[in-house]
């Protein structure tokens, strides 16, 4: 008989039908399931479930619908030792609550019923006031999934600006619509539903975001160009036109210098061939690379140092410290004491690190700077401190050995002879400092 | 954690079963589809799949071969593919092009998406357009919890922060209140119920509907697990933003632990090969150091070795009886902490290598007086210098994200400028990054007028005063402003010490930041904890605010009690 069959085929698909586990320890569960499966075939003969309903014809044949969903059994089921389960609950359901299966579930009901996982029709919620009490249900519930499942057919059947007028007092299904339209990726109605909040940063925000997925450089460049019109707030909006403004430079930069490196005439790109692209990389990194290749050339040029700077009104402190880095990386330690060494009105030079010169000495140490370089500035580190755990460290003794003097400390300076070599010119130093009766040792 | 440090503390729930009930429901799935298949599974479960059912599990089931769910298409030769992915958009997509293009070409297969932990009718709705609805099935694999340890539980779903704080979607609400009524049918009746914030209410709530509507009293179990504290991560931003100085949470910050394992590569293993290792109470080396601080566990560490090779070094007077015994029963152990000892001597040294590549002494101090709210000019210039040698954009936006909690916002000089000085060291497009971090709160500017002094001094007369719903004014208050000083004076959250923190004997539990910090979730368990055993019914303020009552449960006698708990109307 074919509704045995299809009574068969929901045996075999209902949601009590569990795997088998070999676990010896799940004895109390192997028993349970048993029970529970025999008293389970008992829903072949009161079945609720509206979907299987819809399921069989008038002639009693099933109408197939591959895409059932089985729903899992509640594992609670599994484990409780109560002797009072929920076996065939819909037994215990008088009559009378079995509603006509063409749903005339309430607003409430239906949402609870989305929530459990089950196929709901939302077509007969028509009014607006019967839609919006179904949408204020569905927010009532917590779950994102069904607030989202009726925006969803919300959208499909109101005008936009009908939506969009009830969403502006209901945030949370607001917030929940404007994720939604994110993920689908349907721009143009998220700019327009933003519009009409007049949320107008947001609009500007969210169609630059779109420049994260354009991959040609030149199209990127025309649309960050677009993007300067938009609606941002004053401050932003600067952000923007350096954005412009770097990668326009940058394009520059990379077409003149990827010709300047296959033509092979240049020696700094023959001798540090460049190992990526500059575009698309922040400033700071751009400044470095102008720094590394292109340092000495006049602040007119697109690629010197001196006219990012202008451009781009890079503070002192973080110019020091790229074009530092740089030039300690190319071992040009003339060039690194030009940037430190400032020139007073009276011509009387002086040493200056808008950065700290402890900074300085660790980036000159990361690039292996002779010890006379260093000796140099760790000289003129201002924490006594810091100056003598960076002068032992890195060997520095003229540097050491002046401090302990200056601080008048005997002891240490005889602790540190041992670290000196014998015979050096260093050794005699501190055996001339130590042997001067002039200095008044503190110990 | 996994320390059980008192003897009166009773054994953890044996958390296997949850592993063993995902891997039966996984399995019972993938044999819906019988015969050979080859499974695409989501970069994202790839972790937590290994640890329920790994390759060979799976390969038992009659799956051929595993891909990754990618941007490429798929070069699977199968006729029947299986899916193993979350529930997003972008995933239905991928699917539906190949199933399109398998209908372009003529070629028809079979397809199964296993939706984890649930579908959403935003992906059907997807499949529905892409016209493949009805060429494919989908089933949904009730994973919610796997155990990483014998006392941690991790739902492992990492975009939920995003969606629900960023975006404010409650899609992962009903996952969380069916992860809690599954531990509540396991290991439950749970008696009480406590917590914070709008998420945990509405968790919570969720929970309740669901287990009023399961008809299950789970009467008669002795309840292994007793209250339950829920609380949103936006109570207390703090402890996610300060580093790390435990030794587990050093190997997180340096190699990233990922469901309870983590990869160390060949500087870790002093080989050429990396090996991939379980970190849990298993293992008896970290199960030792894992909670303390990173300064004693060098010392416990070269301890350890040094009475490993005096072990060792008894076989030099042993006889040939004493040595069988010696290889047959201790030989195993002793290779075994070994091998132990030297990889976390090894990840020991790369840590601390980092660290100090990073400065890591000076940014504590930073953050030290970042917390106690002194020396903000040196530490914003701190910042400042981090951002400008372009050190970790990560670091640098945890550092600015800190100095905004506890100050109330950059002042807007500062922000301006150090959002600047970022876009600069590490591009122009992170302005996107910044109005996400204002949206979410997690950095912000002083709006004008409400500098820190005005907004402290009207709540500290708050919190002074004793009546129980001034008291809740002002979590009100602080919840809408989050006033880290205010909450951090009113639960003592920063110990005051007289000269140095005691690290290796620590007074409280502030030593997991050295002794600078007591995250927030521990401080309100251990506070109601200590209120609720002292004082028996009676509400304190705190658990006035906190606390929604019983565990939902009909048939429970405490339920009473809640319902007209409820009725009073605790304002949340």
């Amino acid at each position: 008989m074919s509704r045995a069959r299809a009574d068969e085929e929901e045996y075999w698909h209902s949601s009590k039908f569990r795997a088998f586990t070999f676990d010896d320890e799940d004895d109390e569960l192997s028993q349970l399931k048993e029970s529970k499966r025999a008293v389970n075939s008992l829903r072949d003969i009161v079945d609720d479930d509206d979907d299987d309903l819809e399921k069989v014809s008038w002639s009693g044949e099933p109408v197939g619908r591959r895409n059932r969903l089985p729903s899992l059994p509640s594992l609670s089921d599994a484990f409780s030792d109560t002797g009072v389960k929920n076996y065939a609950p819909e037994l215990r359901r008088p009559r009378a609550e079995y509603k006509d299966y063409s749903n005339d579930w309430s607003p409430r009901d239906t949402v609870r019923r989305m929530q459990r996982g089950k196929v709901c029709s939302l077509e007969r919620f028509r009014s607006l006031q019967d839609k919006m009490v179904l949408l204020d249900e569905a927010v009532a519930g917590h779950d994102g999934n069904v607030i989202t499942a009726v925006l969803i057919f919300l959208k499909r059947t109101l005008r936009r600006e009908v939506l969009f007028r009830e969403l502006e007092v209901r945030q949370v299904a607001l917030c929940h619509l404007i994720h939604f339209l994110k993920e689908t990726g349907e721009q143009k109605l998220l700019l327009d539903l933003l519009r009409f909040l007049d949320r107008t940063e947001e609009v500007a925000l969210s169609q630059y975001r779109e420049h994260l997925n354009i991959q040609d450089v030149e199209k990127k460049r025309e649309f960050l160009k677009g993007c300067i019109g938009l609606p941002f707030s004053a401050e932003d909006i600067s952000h923007i036109q350096d954005h412009y403004t770097l990668l326009e430079r940058q394009i520059i930069i990379e077409t003149n210098d990827r010709h300047l490196a296959m033509a092979g005439q240049s020696e700094i790109f023959r001798k540090y061939p460049r190992k990526a692209s500059i575009l698309n990389m922040p400033l700071v990194t751009t400044l470095f690379y102008s720094c590394f290749y292109h340092y000495t050339e006049a602040e007119g040029t697109f690629s010197s140092p001196t006219n990012l700077k202008k451009t781009f009104k890079i503070p002192d402190k973080q110019y020091v410290l790229t074009a530092l880095a740089a030039r300690a990386k190319l071992r040009a330690w003339e060039d690194v004491d030009a940037l430190l060494t400032t020139k007073n009105w009276l011509g009387y030079t002086k040493k200056k690190a808008p950065i700290g010169f402890h900074r300085v000495v660790e980036i000159l140490q990361r690039n292996n700077a002779p010890v006379q370089v260093l000796q140099e500035y760790v000289r003129l580190v201002e924490d006594v401190e810091t100056r003598l755990n960076l002068a032992t460290k890195y060997k520095c003794h003229d540097v050491v050995i002046d401090t302990y003097r200056d601080l008048k400390d005997r002891i240490q300076l005889m602790a540190y002879k041992c670290k000196v070599e014998r015979g050096s010119a260093e050794e005699e130093k501190i055996n001339s400092l130590l042997s001067n009766m002039q200095i008044r040792w503190k110990n | 954690m996994a320390s059980t440090a008192r003897r009166d503390a009773p054994e953890p729930p044996d958390f296997g079963i949850l592993k063993r009930l995902a891997r039966d429901q996984l399995i019972y799935l993938l044999e819906q589809l019988p015969g050979r298949k080859d499974l695409f599974i989501e970069p994202d479960l790839m972790s937590p799949l290994d640890r329920i059912a790994n390759v060979s599990v799976l390969k038992q089931h009659e799956v051929d071969k595993l891909y990754r769910v990618e941007n490429r298409p798929a070069p699977s030769t199968s006729d029947q593919l299986c899916f193993l992915v979350r529930p997003r958009v972008r995933t239905m997509r991928y699917i539906a092009d190949i199933v399109n293009a398998d209908k372009m070409s003529g070629r028809s297969r079979k397809y199964k998406i296993i939706f984890s932990p649930q579908k959403f009718y935003a992906c059907e709705m997807v499949l529905e357009e892409e016209g493949v609805f009805g060429d494919v099935t989908c089933d949904e694999w009730s994973f919610y919890l796997l155990p990483l340890d014998e006392d941690i539980i991790s739902m492992e779903l990492p975009e939920f922060f995003r969606d629900y704080f960023l975006e404010g979607d409650h899609r992962w609400i009903n996952s969380v209140a069916r992860a809690l009524q599954l531990l509540n049918s396991l290991y439950g009746p749970f008696s009480r119920v406590y917590g914070i914030g709008r998420c945990a209410k509405m968790s919570y709530e969720l929970w309740r509907d669901l287990e009023e509507e399961s008809e299950n009293d789970g009467q008669g179990r002795k309840p292994e697990i007793g209250n339950i504290f829920l609380m949103d991560r936006d109570m207390d931003y703090v402890t996610a933003l300060c580093s790390q100085v435990v030794y587990e949470g050093l190997v997180d910050d340096t190699f990233r632990i990922k469901c309870g394992s983590v990869d160390f590569g060949p500087e870790v293993t002093s080989s050429d090969k990396s090996i991939k290792v379980l970190l849990n109470a298993q293992d008896k080396i970290f199960s030792q150091i894992r909670n303390e601080h990173f300064s004693s566990v060098f010392g416990f560490l070269s301890q350890k070795s040094r009475n490993l090779q005096a072990q060792y070094d008894r076989r030099q007077g042993m006889d040939i009886k004493q040595m069988k015994n010696f290889v047959s029963q201790e030989l195993k152990g002793l290779k075994q902490e070994h091998r132990l000892l030297s990889l976390h001597i090894g990840a020991c040294e790369s840590i601390m290598k980092k660290k100090t590549k990073q400065d890591f002494q000076e940014m504590i101090k930073v953050e030290h007086a970042l917390l106690e709210g002194f020396d903000i000019r040196e530490s914003t210039s701190f910042i400042e210098e981090h951002i400008d040698r372009q050190v970790s954009p990560i670091e640098s936006l945890r550092l600015m994200c800190l100095l905004s909690i506890t100050e109330n916002g950059l002042i807007p000089k500062d922000y301006r400028s150090l959002k600047t000085q970022y876009l600069q060291s590490y591009g122009p497009e992170h302005l996107l990054t910044f109005h996400n971090l204002k949206r979410i709160g997690l950095l912000t500017e002083q709006a004008a007028g409400e500098t820190l002094t005005a907004v402290e001094s009207r709540v500290s007369k708050l919190v002074t005063d004793r009546a129980a719903g001034k008291i809740t004014d002002a979590f009100n208050s602080l919840a809408k402003k989050s006033n880290f000083r205010a909450i951090s004076k009113k639960l003592s959250l920063i110990p005051r010490v007289d000269g140095e923190y005691n690290l290796k004997m620590p007074p409280d539990m502030a030593y997991v930041f050295s002794g600078a910090y007591t995250p927030l979730s521990c401080k309100i368990v251990e506070q109601t904890e200590r209120r609720r055993t002292a004082r028996g019914a009676t509400r304190s303020a705190l658990s006035w605010r906190c606390s929604w009552g019983a565990a939902p449960s009909p048939r429970s006698p405490l339920s009473a009690s809640w319902a007209r708990r409820e009725a009073a109307g605790s304002s949340s």
